[in-house]
């Protein structure tokens, strides 16, 4: 059996942080090879490693049994190495062909029709459907991934890697890629995935190395694993996987939204007419793929977003026209995460202290502020979240990604809010960790505070959620209640509950 | 080989010493300069410390330099703590001088002290109604503030050069195109020797200091300036902050305007801004954004202009030498940011192995 | 009429020469403020060769090779020291414009030969020159001219129609997925500073060997910041700025005109004409949200490979 990569005590420090440290990874010729490890555990820095983007501090790396320098993205495509990474690195005002053969083709001009043509049929042979005169702008996310994976196969890539390539697919969509990874399989192709879910990994893959905190675990073959071994391996201890939930008690309305409908910046409808109630003491969880008027949902809420048509009526009162920091002083939370955590709730070069007086400087009288109440309330939110800083000095964009959600959500927690809105609070962080938020939020449900979960992950919603509202295209697909938790369903609904069908899986 | 890495913080010792040595390193590298067209460089250098600092009398032009140097400076550092590049401080100081002008030379008649205040807040008005226009559009449809600002400067000198060619033109300067010299009621009075804009300055260095740390609009321009989105999410109003900021930055170089046109000019030209737009950009970057370094780096750039000024005469040495060499540093302390931020580290030859 | 025209085309040219710099510049996502410090630069070295040496084409070489050195600092320090760029731009600005003045002080009332001066006569091309009205404006100028036009087509059908322009937008608009495409984002970013470098260079060495001729203060009076002006009004697009630059040469002469017939204030109007338009252009293009604006997505955004997102 011939290897198609072979990687040997590889170590690349960030700063401070040893992202790496002797890792060891081989893929066999027409395997698919997962890479399972929490956020933070390497998977993406060693493959961006091989992929030639980083340049590591030790290590060697053989490709097809051949010592292989890769010290750029060039060398590693001329070895048949190809990435597509998780935030897809496409240009959004060119078309899908000048995407896919710019820096490769050779020659001086270039002429599209030709090129279209020649992509046409390389997506024909491997089930990749794309248009290849369409602006990456208009495309949705599925789409780029397939032009993205086309990419890598026009520049005649043999080893792909895939950083986490369903974070952003419905679980039809999530099917038809792995369909046409096997399809690659069979044309002798090595593929690695990178991936924190278990259920993909045993889905798809022939083998899998497990990593954690920077370090090379263990190499298995998939069929012979259970998840709770994985997952043990993966975590480093005995956990718990199951998620509790405390069943709702409560039947007091805390939040009704009637036919929402908002706008962008741009003047695209986000929200189509959202309707639903938020009882006391209730998670209700939101799932969809990204981009289906989550965002503006929370933001529609928090007033940060102006409402063309509906109501949002928060006990009793409409929320219609209050600036978002009467709707804060109301009682409603919002700690929204975006694409990190330091885009919407935190300050990211200011210290806790700063960031702490974020929800509290307005409170205070005057022209002048003062920090002293800020630093005791940082003080005192560092020791009881067991929040892991130097100081409350400290810039919070220099703390892991656990400790930062603790800041964030901490703040919001000691505001004393009546609604919780909080969207991917458990993005980049290690199960503990994210166990750790859960328990924080289940904790506040059972005071009776309302919770409104936008959630990515479909185990951890149906664990914690009393209902599940789906949406699709700022539509609402469907709300199912506990008893009718079903993940085929969800996802049939997430993708509008028309597009592929459910029955196709 | 070699490689990149980002550094961690350095302690703010290590990042004055690195900025140091890179001055060093310009000021270096122009004395070979000056070697090579025969001149001895310590000697051009001793004398131009001389020239600016050598008797009160060119300490004083070298204050009346560092003045405007430093406002215009503390101007234009409150927006870039916003992150918004606000590069148009040469057109608001046009627009300072053309509003104080205005009082000065129709209302001269008003008494001195209301004549010299009115002058100060009608320049500081319409310094800052003209930063105002860009951050409009700015805040309404996100138009670009650089390249906007850019612009409006060359349109206030332009309203200048109409007022002191055509319409504010001096019948009595025999076909000059000049504009008449104030009377002496609109002339700022001098303390110590200097004309009164350093107690002005004094007091903004102070006043500035104390917005950006302890006030509200302060922290907010500050998360402003970090993250448009978490400012929004915390309830602030966003896009009043960036108005206020900027005609805030706006009415301080329309400040220096005023002084520029009065103190030192005693009347409207077309050189009132005399660069000192651009240059204060680079003074507040230079000085890390600081409020309490702005004066020290403005000082020094005060004394590379009129140090200039004096070998001139001494050496023959064209005045633009200071142009140079104040670029030449500019540049060197630019470039030395990269070793604030990363760290180069050898490797033995032929990449990474075990 | 015609000789009016000639002459805004001629008023043009160093616009243009420094607008196309400044458009390929801007192509690789750095916005060069240096314009201005660059076309002195080319202005002073041009005249400085073009006088010792009396070779037109030496002149025209140096001008041109000493804007692109002055493009290479630039681009060493927002390149691979990874500085600010509006602010090493102004540098530059400050630093041409002492560099040139502190050389221009010893060229002071020097002329350039009858002979050197005559090698820029127009010349006409034939055909094309005896097309009524446009043929005598546009086909019957020096060859600096022709070399003008030349350059707008051939950087039109470089930046859209071959490979190198559609790696360099690429590295412009996203230089992360450049990079991950095997481009080799810093080369590209280096040789295009410096081809735009070069042209502002070029158009500098056109104002003090054509133009002018001669060396004065602060030759180039601000045509280097009308240029990035320009960059905005063509939209990034070379053909665009064909026609920009000669709009804006022609509204920069026509105020002078203007004069003789008594229009009160027309002048004065016309001077500010380039930057109300520029102005107008980006407040419609920044109100049309980007869906036609060409502008690089990346531009000023220092690019370093690991940095980490």
């Amino acid at each position: 059996m011939k290897y198609a990569v072979e990687m040997n005590d590889i170590s690349k420090r960030f700063g401070d942080v040893q992202a790496l440290e002797d890792v060891h990874l081989d893929v066999l010729v027409g395997e698919i090879h997962a890479i399972l490890g929490e956020n933070g555990a390497g998977k993406s820095t060693l493959m961006n490693v091989l992929a030639g983007i980083y340049t590591p501090d030790a290590g060697s790396v053989k490709i097809y049994e051949q010592q292989a320098v890769l010290r750029t993205p060039k060398q590693a495509i001329a070895k048949g190495i190809g990435m597509i990474h998780q935030h897809f690195k496409l240009v959004n005002a060119l078309t899908a062909a000048e995407n896919i053969v710019a820096g490769f083709d050779s020659g001086v001009w270039f002429n599209a029709q030709k090129v279209e043509a020649k992509i046409e049929a390389l997506s024909k042979q491997y089930g990749l459907d794309i248009a290849p005169s369409k602006r990456i702008r208009d495309m949705s996310v599925a789409e780029k991934q397939r032009v993205e994976i086309l990419k890598v196969l026009y520049r005649g890539a043999k080893i792909l890697i895939l950083d986490e390539p369903t974070a952003v697919l419905t679980p039809q969509e999530t099917e038809h890629l792995f369909a046409i990874l096997r399809t690659m399989k069979r044309e002798g192709h090595s593929m690695i995935i990178i991936t924190h879910k278990l259920s993909e990994v045993r889905a798809i893959s022939d083998r899998v190395t497990i990593m954690r905190k920077g370090q090379y675990i263990q190499t298995e073959i998939t069929s012979e694993q259970d998840e709770q071994t994985l997952t043990n391996a993966m975590v480093g201890r005995e956990v718990d996987l199951s998620l509790s939930c405390v069943p709702a008690t409560g039947t007091e309305l805390l939040l009704k939204v009637d036919a929402l409908t908002v706008l962008d910046d741009l003047g695209t409808k986000r929200l189509k007419s959202v309707s639903f109630d938020l009882l006391k003491g209730e998670i209700l969880g939101v799932a969809g793929v990204a981009g289906s008027g989550q965002r503006e949902l929370c933001e529609a809420i928090a007033g940060l977003l102006p409402i063309v048509q509906g109501d949002v009526v928060y006990e009793g009162e409409s929320l219609l026209g209050l600036s978002p920091r009467a709707i804060i002083n109301k009682g409603i939370s919002l700690s929204f995460v975006p694409e990190d955590r330091l885009g919407m709730g935190l300050v990211s070069t200011m210290d806790i202290t700063n960031n702490v007086l974020l929800k509290e400087y307005h409170r205070q009288k005057g022209f002048f502020i003062t920090r002293k109440n800020s630093r005791v309330l940082a003080e005192y939110l560092v020791d009881k979240l067991n929040i892991d800083t130097p100081s409350i000095s400290h810039p919070v964009r220099l703390l892991s990604g656990g400790n930062i959600q603790k800041v964030l959500l901490g703040r919001e927690i000691e505001n004393n809010p009546h609604l919780i809105i909080t969207a991917y609070p458990s993005r980049g962080l290690d199960i503990g960790s994210s166990h750790l938020v859960y328990d924080l939020l289940n904790a506040q449900k059972e005071k009776g505070i309302g919770i409104l979960f936008i959630g990515e992950d479909l185990d951890v919603l149906m664990g914690l959620a009393d209902r599940i509202l789906v949406m699709c295209e700022g539509k609402v697909t469907g709300v199912l209640t506990r008893d009718a938790f079903d993940k085929q369903k969800i996802g049939y609904l997430m993708s509008g509950g028309n597009a592929h069908g459910g029955s196709d899986v | 080989m070699f490689k990149i890495t980002k550094q961690r913080e350095l302690p703010i010792v290590k990042v004055v010493l690195i900025k140091l040595a890179a001055i060093a390193c310009g000021l270096m590298l122009l004395g070979v300069a000056l070697a090579f067209l025969g001149h001895n460089p310590i000697k051009v250098y001793s004398e131009l410390v001389l020239g600016a600092l050598g008797s009160s009398y060119r300490l004083v032009e070298t204050i009346n330099v560092m003045i405007p140097l430093t406002i215009t400076a503390l101007g234009v550092l409150i927006a870039f703590k916003m992150k918004f590049w606000n590069i148009g401080a040469e057109g608001q100081i046009a627009m300072g001088a053309i509003a104080g002008s205005y009082l000065a030379l129709f209302h001269s008649n008003l008494p001195k002290p209301i004549l010299l205040v009115g002058m100060v807040l009608l320049a500081m008005l319409a310094g800052g109604v003209w930063a105002l226009i860009p951050a409009f559009f700015k805040v309404r449809y996100n138009s670009n503030e650089t390249l906007f600002t850019l612009m409006m400067n060359y349109l206030a000198i332009q309203l200048i050069v109409f007022l002191q060619f055509s319409a504010w033109k001096d019948p009595k300067s025999f076909g000059f195109a000049k504009i008449a010299q104030f009377n002496e009621s609109a002339i700022f009075p001098k303390l110590f020797g200097v004309h009164i804009g350093w107690v002005a300055m004094l007091f903004l260095v102070f006043a500035i200091y104390m917005l950006i740390n302890h006030t509200k609009l302060g922290y907010e321009i500050c998360v402003v300036g970090t993250s448009k989105n978490t400012a929004k999410y915390a309830g602030m109003d966003v896009k009043g902050t960036i108005l206020k900021t900027l005609f805030l930055s706006g009415a301080i170089a329309g400040l220096v305007g005023v002084f520029q046109a009065s103190a030192i000019n005693g009347t409207l030209s077309v050189q009132v801004s005399g660069g000192y737009g651009f240059t204060a950009i680079i003074i507040a970057w230079l000085s890390g954004m600081s409020t309490l370094v702005v004066p020290f780096t403005a000082f020094f750039f005060a004394i590379l202009t009129q140090g200039a000024n004096y070998i001139q005469t001494v050496f023959q040495i064209p005045q633009a030498l200071a142009e140079v060499m104040q670029a030449v540093i500019l540049i060197f302390a630019l470039g030395s940011e990269f070793f604030v931020t990363y760290r180069i580290e050898w490797q033995s030859k032929g990449g990474p192995t075990t | 009429m015609i000789l009016f025209l000639m002459a805004a085309i001629q008023a043009g040219t160093p616009l243009l020469l420094a607008t196309l710099g400044e458009i390929i510049t801007e192509r690789t996502g750095n916005l060069n403020l240096g314009v201005e410090g660059m076309m002195l630069i080319g202005a002073v070295f041009g005249f400085l060769v073009g006088h010792s040496t009396e070779m037109p084409f030496l002149a025209i070489a140096a001008g041109a090779a000493s804007g692109a050195v002055a493009a290479g600092i630039y681009a060493f320090v927002t390149v691979t020291l990874r500085a600010n760029q509006v602010v090493t731009g102004l540098a530059l600005t400050i630093f041409g414009t002492g560099v040139s003045g502190f050389i221009g002080k010893y060229l002071m009332g020097f002329v350039l030969s009858e002979g050197f001066i005559d090698q820029f006569e127009p010349i006409a091309i034939p055909l094309l020159s005896k097309i009524p009205l446009i043929g005598p404006v546009l086909f019957n100028q020096n060859y600096f001219v022709y070399l003008a036009y030349l350059l707008a087509i051939a950087s039109w059908f470089y930046i859209e129609r071959t490979r190198f322009g559609l790696n360099l937008r690429m590295v412009g608009e996203n230089p992360a997925a450049a990079d991950a495409s095997g481009i080799n984002v810093s080369l590209y970013k280096y040789v295009h500073i410096m081809i735009g470098g070069a042209l502002c260079g070029l158009g500098g060495a056109y104002l003090s060997l054509v133009y002018v001729p001669a060396w004065q203060e602060n030759l180039t009076a601000g045509r280097g910041w009308i240029a990035i002006a320009l960059v905005i009004f063509s939209q990034w697009n070379t053909l665009y700025a064909l026609f920009g630059s000669y709009l804006f040469g022609m509204l920069g002469i026509l105020g002078f005109r203007l004069q003789q017939f008594n229009i009160p204030y027309a002048q004065y109007i016309f001077s500010a004409m380039p930057y109300v338009i520029t102005i107008t252009v980006l407040i419609i293009t920044s109100m049309q949200k980007g869906k036609g604006s060409n502008e690089p997505e990346g531009l000023s955004v220092p690019y370093f490979r690991e940095d980490r997102h």
